[in-house]
């Protein structure tokens, strides 16, 4: 379709090589970095000269890191499931019936993703501790509801909007409960919008770090961004860049290799809201 | 008896959906609607945060007193600050993904590996790249400044998170690196939906590649791209985690979420926080009200 020039090739592929260079040069230096120990922590050299896993070890050693990790899971795939569980149900009757005050509702919901988050801080305070939930996980549980809940929903009606409507008038005429269409029959057609949505709640939710911050005070109820942004050395000066590097790399690889295998979904769900909706 | 079954099917239908979207709604009037009510209403009080019960109406004191937040020259510069970052930041982040977009909407044989390294700054956990360029920029062991020391552009290392005159520069730079991949993205979209007829007809009328590209290809993406700019924006405007990890204690780079906390959780002034909070939420929904009126007055059209 375009002919591109010889020169229009070169400027090209030269573009490409410095976007990727960029991109993915303090990735591989952290990952270079996690590496070193000693005094070779401080030098430059793209490449350990004693590559050693003393930065790892150390990591879980002098704190719970591991039981941060858990905490991570724990909370972002509750908040994952419990967000798909309400928003299925919400998305269904948003995107298939029509009733008065649906695009209010809508409207309103997605104006809750729109909220600062410090703007709910003190009252969530508040909540959390009548439901004596400070410094337990459940606080964060229901603190990131607040981001995920509208942009499943918004995501789910989206793909809603678009199951064949013989389908539903055939499971209805059956006698089938609203339930059982949702969960049995339209939730597997669903099922790559599940997982981007599923994906990107999970990501949002893994990298929350205000609620995080404020709700939890002890190193075991920490999840990982808190984790990593509070790692402290031995001396109250120097950090434990080793040891803080092998952190941030241990929390994106798996991340990066689950973005990159679902890919088209994360894509497909990213831009559903923003193109077709 | 056909149509009164029909429309009593439909008033069930109406109930059914109602109820089914309840759960979402209480949800999020639990989390989401009660405590912005109550940050409204301690914004009206003298809250402290080791005793949220014990508090006393004081009006517009936290506003427009005397130690009001209106009156906090901190407050407003962490208002420049905010409005400073969030314009060069989607501006930037704009330009660049737009760059990144036609790079990635060219066909070629690097296109996956291309599409695969942009994901790699979006998909690292913001706390996470505020460590890695922290670490970058550190000022006596960074990379950069010894490859910028290397190739002579500076002589002395510079003190990127620490220097007043750098942190905003910092700060900007890393959350266009963080950023750019989610404007590319949908940018890129937005690309892929426009008709290849329309660059088959300009390309048998010999019109040149810029020209198809400002006459054709920008209007058709423009409406994508605005919304994707406002979404930025609105984002923008509530950073904290970069700047809280990143440049902490410096007034240049705080921001309005960064000093509403600071307020809340390090000085425990609930009530002045609370405030600040109401006034950082009354410009968000300004900006959004206005784009959402927009938007419909557009669709009417």
């Amino acid at each position: 379709m375009k002919r591109t020039t010889p020169a229009g090739q070169a400027f090209y592929y030269f573009c490409v090589a410095i976007v990727v260079i960029i991109a993915v040069f303090p990735l591989v230096y952290a990952i270079s970095t996690s590496f070193k120990s000693g005094s070779e922590l401080f030098s430059t050299q793209l490449l350990p000269g004693k590559a050693s896993w003393r930065n790892y070890l150390s990591l879980f050693r002098d704190q719970p890191f591991g039981t941060n990790l858990l905490n991570s899971v724990i909370v972002a795939g509750t908040v994952v499931i419990l967000s798909l569980g309400v928003s299925l149900l919400a998305a269904y009757a948003l995107g298939r019936v029509s009733f008065r005050g649906r695009g209010v509702l809508m409207m309103t919901i997605l104006a809750v993703s729109m909220f600062p988050q410090v703007a709910v801080l003190s009252g969530l305070f508040e909540l959390v501790n009548w439901l004596k939930m400070y410094d337990h996980l459940g606080a964060l549980i229901l603190s990131d509801l607040i981001f995920t809940l509208p942009f499943t929903v918004w995501i789910l009606v989206t793909f809603m909007r678009e199951l064949p409507k013989e389908l539903e008038e055939a499971a209805l005429m059956d006698g089938c409960g609203v339930l059982t269409l949702i969960f049995k029959i339209f939730m597997p057609l669903l099922a790559p919008a599940i997982a981007a949505t599923s994906l990107l709640a999970f990501i949002a939710a893994w990298n929350e770090f205000l609620f995080a911050l404020t709700f939890t005070l002890s190193t075991d109820e920490r999840t990982v961004p808190v984790a990593i942004a509070l790692l402290s050395g031995a001396s109250s000066y120097e950090l434990p860049w080793g040891n803080i590097m092998a952190a941030s790399v241990i929390v994106t690889l798996p991340l990066i290799v689950l973005v990159l295998i679902f890919q088209r979904q994360i894509v497909s769900g990213l831009t559903a809201g923003a193109v077709k909706g | 008896m056909q149509a009164r079954s029909e429309s009593a099917l439909g008033v069930q239908r109406r109930r059914q959906a109602r109820l089914l979207v309840l759960p979402a709604l209480l949800v999020l009037l639990a989390i989401a609607g009660w405590p912005l009510l109550r940050t409204f209403y301690f914004s009206l009080t003298d809250a402290q945060l080791a005793n949220l019960q014990g508090t006393q109406f004081v009006g517009l004191v936290n506003y427009i007193g005397e130690a009001g937040v209106l009156r906090d020259p901190e407050w407003w510069q962490s208002v420049r600050n905010t409005l400073w970052f969030a314009f060069l930041s989607v501006t930037l982040e704009t330009l660049f993904g737009l760059g990144v977009a036609l790079l990635l909407n060219h066909p070629s044989r690097v296109r996956a590996l291309l599409r695969a390294a942009v994901l790699v700054p979006w998909a690292i956990p913001t706390i996470v790249s505020a460590k890695m360029w922290a670490w970058m920029l550190h000022d006596q062991f960074g990379i950069i400044n010894a490859m910028l020391q290397h190739v002579g552009l500076i002589r002395e290392p510079l003190a990127w998170t620490a220097d007043p005159n750098l942190t905003f520069t910092t700060i900007v730079m890393v959350d266009v690196w963080k950023t750019t991949p989610f404007m590319a993205l949908l940018i890129l979209a937005a690309l892929q939906l426009v008709p290849p007829d329309c660059y088959e007809a300009a390309h048998v009328d010999g019109v040149p590649r810029w020209r198809v590209f400002r006459k054709i290809t920008l209007p058709l993406i423009m409406p994508a791209v605005l919304v994707a700019m406002i979404f930025r924006t609105l984002d923008a405007l509530r950073v904290f985690d970069l700047i809280y990890v990143m440049t902490p204690n410096s007034s240049t780079t705080k921001s309005m979420s960064v000093y509403v906390r600071e307020q809340l959780i390090d000085f425990q002034q609930v009530g002045y926080g609370s405030a600040a909070a109401t006034l950082l939420f009354l410009t968000i929904a300004l900006i959004t009200i206005c784009y959402m009126g927009f938007t419909r007055s557009r669709e009417e059209q």
